[in-house]
């Protein structure tokens, strides 16, 4: 009796066949494939000249600085105004803060490019030029809903008796923010800033809409030259370069994570 | 009691400031689409002219948009089709698998939500480019499977984990064929985390540009976001672009109201926000 049961069994687990097969073909072997593209030339012989070049040629290097910094700027922003707004919604009951959480959320499931249309044409409606300052103002736009979230979520979990106990001991409003809602809603910081942070580094397309061309990110050099036949070599080694760092930012911030959660848990 | 209400003032304000600030550009957008002007800020009074001349292919670059907007739904109705067969089955099979290969799906299956889309979009276009595949409608459809069938799959696994698996097995005992099985037992128990993943990825799908314009080709193939973009890139955003953006906005903000209300009444696992 016991053995067509488990053939039964294992017979549902394999309807994951073909999804493992697709994951296999669309989603690892592409990745593959941007290692593989990065070390080699145009030609199919093994080469590290993408990543000297990345390190050498001024103009790449800039731009990829200026989209670090764009996105660290934009980064801060949205978490001084996120924190506030997070903090504000944490204090009103459920059901009000669910509205307008909601309403926070909607925009950002409008298509990017009708937010950045959008963005264009409150800067015209303004009469504001384009330029960077639209290009902060529109990625901040898109991401901040991203950083409200997490923060919202870690100050909605703190718990009522740690901010009472602070308030019994004669805590002013300004100690109780700083000395316990500020560091127990650090792991909402850190994770909005991941969510803000990563996003804003692979944008392309946005900035050349809102400045006009004049800015370019660091995801738009990789467009222009992944599109060229005998420079796309180049374009996978600078996905290359991006992918380790979304990476690399992740693990720092699963073990700071984890740690954090060690420490709490003690 | 003084200091808390004021907290509270302060506070409304400055979430309303907020909010008005994020509906400004759609709010101008959808209001400038009923005007008839070249540029925004220069209202000639009410009219529909943008939206007759969408429709009756009468105005500037009409025929282009409307094309991008068919194009557009056709992507996104079969690739969240694909993806939800594809994803439920997927989920179905993970349900039952335990051990190594349940972690190397599951980390395979975050993959794509983990990557940025550009990445995503590069990978893909290095796949089709490497095997010598024309990029169209077939290349795009399934990098948009690529992106939608995750969600899909989380979607649908919550419902199988409070699914008596039980009944399944009772049926088969009772002499259904696992088809049948699968057919009344498990689909019905699964059909609201279906649902929710056919309109997240219909959602998802509508909003890709990134993916998109990487996997389309370059025959002419352009979804609505790629046609802003390269019609952005030209220069003038062409004036029917409001309209047909509107029109975009409110269908997708009715359908996300739709949804979540829904989700609220089931207490099915679609949310805005699953963190």
């Amino acid at each position: 009796m016991k053995i067509p049961f488990s053939l039964r069994k294992n017979k549902r687990s394999n309807w994951v066949l073909p999804y493992m097969f697709f994951l296999l073909v669309f989603v690892v072997a592409p990745l593959v494939l941007i290692g593989l593209y990065s070390f080699f030339d145009y030609n199919g012989n093994f080469t590290l000249k993408h990543f000297v070049k990345f390190f050498t040629q001024t103009e790449i290097l800039n731009t990829f600085i200026y989209s670090i910094v764009v996105a660290s700027v934009v980064t801060c922003i949205c978490i001084l105004i996120a924190y506030p707004a997070a903090f504000f919604l944490s204090r009103m009951n459920v059901s009000k803060s669910r509205i307008l959480i909601m309403l926070f959320v909607l925009p950002m499931f409008v298509n990017v490019l009708i937010r950045s249309l959008a963005t264009v044409a409150l800067f015209d409606f303004l009469h504001l030029q384009l330029g960077e300052g639209a290009l902060l103002f529109g990625l901040t736009y898109d991401f901040l809903p991203f950083m409200i979230f997490p923060i919202y979520n870690s100050i909605v979990k703190i718990d009522p008796a740690l901010i009472e106990a602070a308030q019994d001991l004669g805590a002013t409003i300004s100690q109780l923010i700083s000395r316990v809602i500020l560091p127990l809603s650090v792991p909402g910081i850190t994770s909005g800033i991941m969510m803000v942070f990563l996003p804003a580094i692979s944008t392309f397309a946005i900035s050349e809409i809102l400045t006009l061309n004049n800015k370019r990110l660091f995801g738009s050099i990789i467009q222009e030259n992944i599109m060229i036949t005998d420079k796309m070599n180049f374009g996978a080694a600078l996905s290359l370069i991006m992918l380790i760092i979304i990476y690399l930012s992740l693990m720092i911030e699963r073990k700071k994570g984890s740690q954090e959660e060690q420490e709490t848990g003690f | 009691m003084k200091n808390k209400t004021k907290i509270n003032i302060i506070s409304r304000i400055y979430l309303y400031i907020l909010l008005l600030a994020i509906y400004a550009p759609i709010a101008i957008v959808v209001i400038y689409s009923f005007t008839n002007s070249k540029s925004i800020g220069n209202w000639k009074g009410f009219s529909l002219d943008l939206y007759v001349s969408l429709f009756n292919g009468t105005g500037q670059n009409a025929d282009d948009i409307g094309r991008a907007a068919l194009n557009t739904i056709i992507i996104a109705v079969a690739a969240s089709g694909i993806a939800t067969i594809l994803g439920s089955f997927a989920a179905v099979g993970l349900h039952n698998l335990r051990g190594r290969w349940r972690q190397a799906i599951t980390f395979a299956n975050d993959i794509p939500m983990i990557n940025p889309d550009i990445i995503t979009g590069i990978s893909l276009f290095l796949l089709f480019v490497s095997l010598g595949i024309t990029q169209g409608y077939a290349t795009i459809i399934l990098a948009h499977v690529t992106f939608c069938t995750p969600y899909v799959v989380l979607s649908v696994m919550p419902r199988l984990k409070q699914m008596n698996n039980n009944v399944y097995e009772a049926a088969l005992d009772l002499g259904a064929t696992p088809f049948q099985a699968f057919r009344k037992v498990v689909i019905p128990e699964i059909r609201t985390g279906m649902v929710s993943g056919f309109m997240l990825s219909f959602v998802l799908s509508i909003d890709d540009f990134a993916v998109s314009v990487f996997t389309k080709g370059n025959n002419g193939l352009e979804t609505l976001s790629t046609y802003i973009y390269s019609d952005a890139r030209k220069g003038g955003l062409t004036p029917e672009l409001r309209a047909i953006s509107s029109i975009v906005v409110i269908v997708l903000m009715v359908l996300l109201i739709i949804g979540n209300l829904r989700a609220d009444k089931k207490k099915s696992s679609f949310q805005f926000f699953n963190v």
